[in-house]
């Protein structure tokens, strides 16, 4: 049997569509897990960035604040929350988190740092009250490259909110953690391939905010 | 009136940007900062706007000091153009003209139909309003940073060598631009530059700034071109600012001479009477009475004058608009020494030797100053 009979094989059991270990159920509970860390991470990562960006100060703190979060492990972390903490959502989120600040917080430093300084210097010139220049001359600007550094993070997120299944919790790592227990490969293929979708679906959902949200003269055709 | 009162600035590390500069800066007309880099000209401006806050000394806006209102209404009340235009690049051309009026509260649509009039006297195409920036071109870009400045019509223009980066043909035509929209607006303009020229061409009052901070010279432009405050000074206004000050004086009281003008269909008996008088060269029109070019009177036979035979004639002169430095300017130019006077339709008027220039030249400095402006 090869993946692709796997895929097959896990798709086309009805078994897998309805009840608490359906499909639909995972899922659901893995989009939550994912959009739930994003939002710690980006109601974290997102204002220090703009502030410290807009003002140009704290450039080397948060670079080294970045790599110390790239270096955590995240299953590593796990584990240690869970005997810390115990059962729950926080020994999830934490590692998550801390896996989904550095790229937010660095893509949005840097966006609001390229931004040309002189419509910043015409705006302060002709008046323009110092919240109003960062949040209608430089963000718009530096949208791109902030919705970057959103979406690198929330395909981070995505691809390691399996390891909630491994403390007991839902989400599709269930069908992983599960499948390799059982020694059904089946599943655990299953398990897989719908983590990369949902990987895939998070590319095209950022792609269609982009198209909605940066004006057309930042965008350039 | 802006009075700048013995103002410095200096920053932490002991450098000194601008050392104890007192001027009056009259109203509705332009003044040009100018100066080698690093004589403060730009820092000077950008105090004005209170963007660089002075050490010492204070700047009055008729007789208030700057600090009296809050920063943001004193900026709200002085259009302000940057090199590069500065352009928000999310926003639309009209947009971007309306930004102050709507920081000032106006509502869209109000603000954006301003735009659109601020557009027409900047002469840009209203087709252009919906474009966002990276789609003009640098001169256009520049004109929509002018029109955004002068949008929520503000007394006074401080103007930081808004046309520096664009190429000298768009820029003679943004500096013409600049002086027509002057004379229908009357604004203060504070105008920031490295380019002399450009501070003759625009000024009404000249501050030559020279390295350290120090103002070298504040005068008219003829007075500075004729009376250079020290070799500082001098230099810096060039190796021919003795012609280039001919552009101060008018060309109207030029004696014009129209004896040797003939047209092309003339017979021989003028041609005879022409060629009788002392003029050496005859100057040929067609049947407008537009120059064609000069003709030795023995080399031109009445009937059979081909205008490919005739001498090249340079460049006209329009006697009353231009001056005296256009007038010898085509005297030069042209190969026989005498220089063209024709009307507004291009139609001769007179002719002109280099002599009478030349004693028209004399007669200007004898006269002394001449204040009044004209194009050249």
């Amino acid at each position: 049997m090869n993946v692709l009979n796997y895929v097959h094989a896990f798709f086309s059991d009805s078994s897998h569509w309805h009840g608490y270990d359906g499909i639909p159920t995972r899922l659901w509970e893995h989009v939550q897990y994912s959009l739930e860390a994003l939002a710690y991470a980006a109601g974290i990562g997102l204002p220090v960035g703009l502030i410290t960006g807009h003002y140009g100060r704290g450039g080397n703190t948060l670079a080294l604040i970045a790599t110390a979060g790239r270096a955590l492990p995240s299953f590593g972390l796990l584990v240690l929350m869970f005997i810390w903490l115990g059962f729950g959502m926080l020994p999830v989120m934490i590692p998550l988190v801390i896996l989904a600040v550095p790229p937010i917080l660095v893509t949005t430093y840097e966006a609001m740092r390229s931004v040309d300084p002189s419509p910043v210097d015409a705006a302060r010139g002709m008046g323009m009250p110092e919240s109003r220049v960062l949040f209608q001359v430089e963000l718009p600007v530096a949208l791109p490259l902030i919705l970057s550094g959103l979406r690198s993070a929330a395909i981070q997120i995505v691809s390691t909110a399996t390891i909630a299944a491994y403390v007991s919790l839902g989400g599709l790592g269930r069908y992983i953690i599960d499948g390799l227990y059982q020694k059904n490969y089946e599943k655990v293929v299953g398990g897989a391939t719908l983590v990369a979708a949902m990987a895939l679906a998070t590319l095209g959902i950022f792609w269609a905010v982009q198209r909605l949200t940066v004006s057309p003269g930042v965008r350039r055709g | 009136m802006i009075r700048i009162d013995s103002v410095t600035k200096r920053y932490p590390d002991g450098t000194v940007a601008v050392d104890r500069l007192s001027l009056e800066i009259p109203d509705r007309s332009i003044t040009v900062f100018v100066g080698p880099s690093g004589c403060g000209k730009t820092t000077t401006l950008r105090m004005i706007n209170r963007m660089v806050e002075p050490s010492e000394g204070r700047i009055l806006l008729d007789g208030a000091d700057i600090h009296a209102q809050p920063v943001n209404t004193l900026r709200r009340s002085m259009g302000y153009v940057i090199q590069n235009a500065g352009l928000f690049q999310h926003r639309t051309i009209i947009d971007n003209i309306a930004t102050v009026p709507r920081l000032l509260g106006w509502n869209k649509q109000k603000a954006r139909s301003r735009a659109a009039e601020l557009m027409e006297r900047v002469g840009l195409d209203s087709a252009l309003a919906k474009r966002y920036p990276y789609q003009l071109s640098g001169g256009q870009q520049q004109r929509v940073g002018v029109a955004r400045a002068l949008a929520a019509d503000p007394p006074v223009l401080l103007m930081d060598e808004p046309f520096s980066a664009v190429d000298p043909v768009v820029r003679k035509g943004l500096q013409d631009e600049l002086l027509r929209i002057q004379d229908e607006l009357g604004k203060t303009i504070v105008f920031v530059t490295h380019d002399i020229d450009e501070a003759i061409k625009l000024g009404t009052m000249v501050a030559v700034m020279r390295t350290g901070g120090h103002l070298a010279q504040y005068a008219p432009p003829a007075e500075l071109l004729t009376d250079p405050a020290d070799a500082f000074v001098e230099d810096f206004l060039g190796a021919d600012r003795g012609i280039r000050r001919l552009s101060f004086f008018p060309s109207a009281a030029l004696e014009l001479q129209t004896a040797p003008i003939v047209a092309i269909d003339t017979d021989a008996a003028r041609l005879g009477a022409r060629a009788a008088a002392d003029a050496p060269y005859l100057l040929v029109t067609d049947l407008d009475g537009r120059p064609l070019g000069w003709g030795e009177p023995r080399n031109l036979t009445a009937g059979s004058i081909r205008p490919e035979q005739l001498i090249p004639y340079g460049r006209p002169f329009v006697p009353g608009r231009d001056s005296l430095r256009a007038a010898l300017d085509g005297s030069v130019l042209s190969p026989t020494g005498w220089a063209v006077a024709v009307d507004g339709e291009g139609r001769a008027v007179g002719v002109v030797s280099q002599q009478v220039i030349g004693a028209a030249i004399r007669t200007a400095h004898a006269e002394g100053r001449d204040d009044a402006k004209v194009g050249g």
